[in-house]
């Protein structure tokens, strides 16, 4: 593979998006280096917003009025709007991409819906807690997360006690967070549930709180091992299992190279790399079967239009109201708005984002993308000559090159910019990376 | 795990067959289903399934309650519906009281209630135990039994259809795979049909997305054509679905009122897949179930009603109950066998299958006395006139539901 195909191929999977500008300062300093740049970028992010500051919602009693009550709900939900927005801004904006991308690939991992969760603060809480422990070692960051209070809440922990244990969070836990279907059985369910208990949240200070008689100190065996397991026990016991080290690195795989399954050798070489998520990376987008992975994945919803923005130079903040309602709204049509995951198990991948209803959905947006181009691009594609466009294009969306039934589509629309960038944007090739 | 939807399905199995999907089966749409209404190949009599997926693990002890049981009082005093509640079937079972219309098909014998369906070694896990009902393998593969069905019936994918977003694995067979279709509005997009013609030598998904164009025209036109055919009601009610307007995910009414109308149109289209989410009842489930089990009863009832003396069978089930004994948040952990619904005019109407006992129970959980598989080889023969045993690897169990 030519050095600069590989290196577009390495930011298409670790950025959102990479601009031609990035792919071509990339190629300067090398693939080695650009992989030490992404996973551990110098100095602080300059590039990337502040996260909104919220004023508390009231907290009302059992008799507050109906108007109160509509009120505080109302005034929860337009908070959570608020970090959606915010957050759409800073994968755009942000330098540190992968960063960013890591962010987002937890967010879907320990995937908590502000749907359930409600309060704000809660929800950019987790986000927080991706950013400052999402990096090193897994089990530590497992141990974290019980204990994180959105998703505490998310999965019922709250209402876990000693008297009568609720399994939720014990099992999604061994089930989608560390081990994975097959490695664990349903007593391990049950005995994890018992180590989980005791732990409430106090959803005003956005705090979780261990209230020791609701705690079940009795031993229990989990996978195998007997004692009085707590939750962070319970954490570190699941996390550090060979079982989660090859789940992790599927994990990975899954959603930054292929939809394939990964190859034994691969599997092997990324669990000899060990727990640390920074490490892990490294040795992911360095290993040999990463390079023949082109192709093998469809971009998510919010990789696509983050990915767009990116390269038209649209700055979600600068958008209108209006006009950033009507982004979230394709985002939703595409069914991936960012603090709402469908479900526990995270979003979907491959050819489930492939359907004429998604089609349907992406041309609108795309619509409105192109429509909101930053004048220089446009500019850009302005200044090839009509039948250098379509070539133009593919270096502005970073696509390897078009096939001859785009490229004649695209040759069509040569004539108008904007309808070029949104033909390019829907386009087969660009669908996928 | 809240707001369970059938999308997280597809998903986290990962298994719409991609054997079929890159056969390019799904590639037909709508408007080819219109197409085929009237074109004389499908049989006057030959019977409808339509397969109603409750995603989550629909609680079946709160659903079709087994009120004279102490034992049933005991394990959930807290959210257990008594004598006075439920609306009676006979002097130990009755419905959940937001199943009205569900009582009244029961007494007209259009309802069919299946107790204690599941299968061996139950999985508490939603999605491992969603692929075995929809693949109806013990161990899942990558196709469904429905998409199986397909392969044996010649794998036109105008004949196994969804009204979801994305293809559900219960429609993917091993050579072909049923048509996904969307209910949202939409206008057409014009110039890019060009996109849709196949290349040489690109990446599968590339060429999935490809054929999404290919799609995206003829979708067009059958929803136009199917609206087109509906008679104009000055009183519908166009409020009935607001997720037509907000472009959100069409509600289990609108699902069925697509199929209802397809139905009526005469299509070719043999089985019809939709869904409902959000049965995960871990806490607070009372009220929750009832909203939920009172939008399947408007919805299904309605359906019913309007395909009264078609060949039409509805088939309603989940991925498994829930544990006997609640827990402390007012709700049900994940558990085993539950209940199977087979409504519609041929059906055999009343209670078939043992209800599982409440005290002889495998680890907290049901005992399942009817296996899944048994309902499916009727609704395939009976319904789908096809050998079961060819789509169900060799299964010869068999529960009769319709049919004489």
């Amino acid at each position: 593979m030519p050095d600069r195909a590989r290196i577009a191929h390495l930011l298409r999977r670790a950025t959102f998006g990479p601009t031609a500008e990035e792919v071509d300062a990339a190629e300067r300093a090398g693939y080695d280096a650009t992989v030490r740049q992404l996973v551990q970028p110098a100095g602080a992010d300059s590039g990337a917003p502040k996260p909104p500051v919220f004023a508390a919602v009231a907290e009302l009693g059992k008799n507050a009025s109906r108007a109160d009550k509509q009120k505080a709900n109302q005034q929860r939900r337009q908070q959570v709007t608020a970090i959606i927005d915010w957050w759409l801004d800073r994968m755009v904006a942000a330098e540190h991409q992968l960063t960013e991308k890591m962010v987002f690939f937890w967010h879907g991992h320990w995937a908590t819906s502000a749907q359930k969760v409600k309060a704000a603060p809660l929800m950019l809480g987790q986000l927080q807690t991706f950013r400052e422990h999402g990096r090193g070692d897994f089990a530590a960051f497992t141990t974290r997360m019980v204990h994180d209070p959105a998703l505490v809440s998310w999965l019922d922990g709250q209402k876990n006690t000693a008297k009568a244990p609720n399994e939720n969070l014990a099992r999604e836990l061994m089930e989608l967070f560390t081990l994975g279907i097959g490695n664990y059985t349903e007593d391990d369910v049950k005995a994890g549930a018992r180590a989980l208990t005791g732990w409430t949240v106090d959803r005003r200070a956005g705090t979780v709180r261990f209230v020791a008689r609701r705690h079940d100190q009795g031993a229990k065996t989990i996978l195998g091992r007997t004692a009085a397991f707590d939750a962070d026990q319970f954490a570190e016991l699941v996390a550090t299992e060979p079982a989660a080290a090859a789940f992790l690195a599927q994990r990975l795989w899954f959603r930054f190279a292929s939809g394939e399954p990964i190859a034994d050798d691969v599997r092997g070489r990324l669990v000899a790399a060990g727990r640390d998520v920074d490490g892990l990376l490294r040795a992911l987008f360095t290993d040999a079967g990463f390079d023949g992975t082109r192709g093998q994945l469809v971009k998510q919803p919010v990789e696509w239009a983050v990915g767009a923005m990116r390269q038209l130079g649209i700055r979600p903040a600068r958008l209108t109201d209006q006009q950033r309602k009507q982004l979230v709204s394709g985002l939703n049509g595409l069914d991936q708005v960012p603090l709402r995951p469908p479900s526990v198990g995270g979003w979907p991948a491959g050819a489930a984002w492939l359907t004429t209803s998604s089609l349907q959905a992406r041309l609108r947006l795309a619509e409105l993308l192109a429509g909101r181009a930053a004048q220089p691009v446009l500019d850009r594609l302005r200044a090839a000559p009509a039948a250098g466009r379509p070539d133009a294009l593919a270096r502005l969306l970073v696509v390897d090159g078009w096939t001859d039934r785009t490229r004649k589509v695209l040759a069509d629309a040569a004539g108008k910019p904007e309808r070029l960038l949104q033909l390019g944007l829907v386009s087969p090739e660009y669908t996928i990376h | 795990m809240d707001a369970l939807t059938r999308r997280k399905f597809l998903v986290a199995s990962g298994m719409v067959g991609a054997g079929a999907l890159a056969a390019g089966a799904t590639a037909y749409t709508l408007a080819d289903i219109l197409d085929t209404a009237g074109d004389g190949d499908r049989p006057a009599d030959a019977g409808t399934l339509v397969v109603v997926t409750l995603y989550g693990g629909n609680d079946g002890l709160n659903t079709v309650v087994p009120y004279a049981d102490r034992s049933y009082q005991d394990a959930r005093p807290d959210i257990a519906y008594d004598a006075g509640e439920v609306l009676r079937l006979d002097d130990s079972t009755g419905l959940n009281p937001a199943l009205k219309g569900f009582q009244r098909l029961f007494t007209e014998g259009r309802l069919a209630v299946v107790r204690g369906v599941g299968y061996p070694k139950p999985d508490r896990s939603h999605f491992r135990s969603m692929d075995i009902w929809q693949t109806a393998e013990m161990r899942p593969g990558t196709t469904g039994w429905l998409g199986r069905w397909l392969d044996t019936a010649g794998g036109d994918p105008r004949l196994a259809v969804s009204f979801e977003p994305a293809l559900p694995p219960l429609l993917a067979g091993a050579t072909s795979a049923g048509a996904a279709v969307p209910t949202n509005a939409r206008r057409g997009a014009k110039g890019v049909t060009g996109l849709g013609l196949p290349a040489a030598g690109e990446p599968a998904l590339q060429a999935r997305a490809a054929r999404c164009f290919a799609d995206l025209d003829s979708i067009d036109q059958m929803i136009t054509e199917v609206r087109d055919a509906q008679p104009t009601d000055p009183d519908a009610d166009e409020g009935d679905d607001p997720a037509t307007g907000t472009g959100g995910r069409a509600e289990l009414g609108a699902q069925l009122d697509l199929v209802a109308q397809c139905v009526e149109a005469g299509v070719a289209t043999r089985a019809f897949s939709v869904s409902l989410g959000g049965f995960d009842t871990h806490a607070d489930e009372k009220q929750l179930q009832e909203i939920l089990l009172a939008q399947v009863d408007k919805a299904v009832t309605g359906f019913v009603e309007r395909m009264a003396g078609r060949p039409v069978t509805v088939a309603v089930y989940s991925e498994f109950g829930r544990r006997v004994r609640a827990n402390a948040s007012d709700g049900t952990d994940h558990g085993t066998a539950s209940n199977v619904f087979v409504l519609g005019s041929g059906v055999r109407g009343g209670l078939h299958g043992e209800q599982p006992s409440l005290t002889d129970l495998d680890d907290g959980d049901l005992k399942y006395t009817v296996d899944f598989r048994d309902v499916y080889a009727g609704l395939l023969a009976d319904v789908l006139a096809t050998d079961p045993e060819r789509v169900l690897g060799g299964w010869t169990g068999k529960l009769s539901l319709t049919g004489s």
